[in-house]
């Protein structure tokens, strides 16, 4: 008599009230994070190496205790700072025939500026009293100028912007063929316009 | 008069079937269970980042360092005061332990990682450049060169 009776149904009408529970419960529990920020490479801790520079290739950014930029002996606004690395680092002063000239560059080309941006350096000096915030402000401008020029080679040599192919190269899905492509790619951006900036150490005066 | 719905009208509208209604609200709970990352850490500083534009993702958590710098949340301000403060493993280290704390998380990742790890500066916008200068000294101590400042995504003109 039991053999021949119909299978009971489960009732699956609070399954969806389930589901929401475990929705809302993951909902409030997660914070998508994604961490992004300015990469640096902090110099190794030998001080042994002294390089001599001259004055015109150095780029002297600091800032004071009470955040104010100082960038070549005069006190600027941040927002012409930009301009003003990159025209320090596209100055290209060698003049034509010269060894090292830039032919590239697209700048003035004056005598005080840098001579080549392979020997272009910038310093960003702090003092202890200096914001943070004010500081990655001003890495950030030092970078985005970097990024600008890259940008314009990128354009010119390859017609993609430096910022995709970075990009691209990070991207997993690409073949190891495309990847050795884009990496010769980077690395001759990377010779045109190399990022030299200094942090020196903190003087307290 | 023509009448357009005569033979709706005459009807009651049959319900709305709900029976998909589980499935959907499962799709959406598969989506979170995939893209959530608990926090493994309690944040004992205060944390709010400043804003740059040229940032670079830092998505590959397991090379990844992190040290977060800023004044003691309201909680713990009772007791430890305003000065910034350094916090590592889910707990307040000094300046000086920063190196051994990093060398520590350092040798916790595998042989393969350790030479492209990073450090990752999370300081707070309140913060001053004398703790973050120590904290960079510090690391360099150690051999750590590879740093990232930490940031959101924005103008960084904000923070001036």
């Amino acid at each position: 008599m039991k053999n021949h009776r119909i299978p009971q149904e489960v009732n699956a009408g609070s399954m969806a009230d389930i589901a929401f529970l475990l929705l809302i419960f993951f909902l409030v529990t997660t914070s998508i994070e994604n961490d992004a920020g300015l990469n640096r490479l902090m110099p190794s801790n030998d001080n042994e190496a002294i390089v001599d520079i001259r004055e015109r290739n150095l780029f002297e950014i600091s800032i004071n205790n009470s955040d104010q930029i100082m960038a070549e002996e005069e006190i600027i606004n941040s927002k012409i700072l930009r301009k003003k690395v990159i025209a320090f680092i596209d100055n290209g002063g060698y003049t034509l025939g010269m060894d090292g000239y830039c032919d590239y560059c697209k700048g003035d080309r004056l005598l005080d500026l840098s001579e080549n941006p392979d020997k272009a350096i910038i310093s960003i000096k702090t003092q202890r009293n200096t914001s943070y915030p004010v500081y990655v402000a001003v890495q950030n401008e030092v970078i985005a100028a970097y990024n600008t020029l890259r940008n314009r080679e990128s354009l010119r040599l390859f017609n993609t912007p430096y910022e995709s192919i970075y990009s691209d190269y990070y991207n997993e899905e690409i073949s190891d063929d495309q990847k050795g492509q884009l990496k010769e790619r980077l690395e001759i951006i990377r010779a045109l316009y190399p990022q030299k900036i200094l942090e020196p150490e903190t003087v307290n005066n | 008069m023509i009448k357009f719905n005569k033979y709706r009208s005459s009807k009651s509208l049959p319900p709305v079937s709900t029976a998909s209604l589980p499935d959907i609200v499962f799709i959406l709970l598969f989506f979170f269970m995939t893209v959530t990352v608990m926090k493994n850490q309690n944040l004992l500083v205060e944390n709010t980042l400043p804003t740059a534009t040229e940032t670079e993702k830092l998505d590959k958590k397991d090379r990844v360092i992190e040290i977060y710098v800023g004044k003691p949340t309201a909680e713990a301000k009772a007791n430890l005061g305003d000065e910034p403060r350094i916090q590592m493993d889910n707990k307040y280290i000094t300046v000086g332990e920063v190196g051994d704390y990093a060398l520590q998380a350092l040798s916790s990742m595998p042989e393969h990682l350790k030479s492209v790890a990073t450090v990752s500066i999370k300081a707070d916008i309140g913060v001053k450049m004398g703790i973050i200068e120590d904290l960079k000294s510090e690391l360099r101590m150690v051999n750590l060169l590879k740093i990232n400042y930490t940031t959101y995504e924005g103008a960084a003109v904000d923070n001036l």
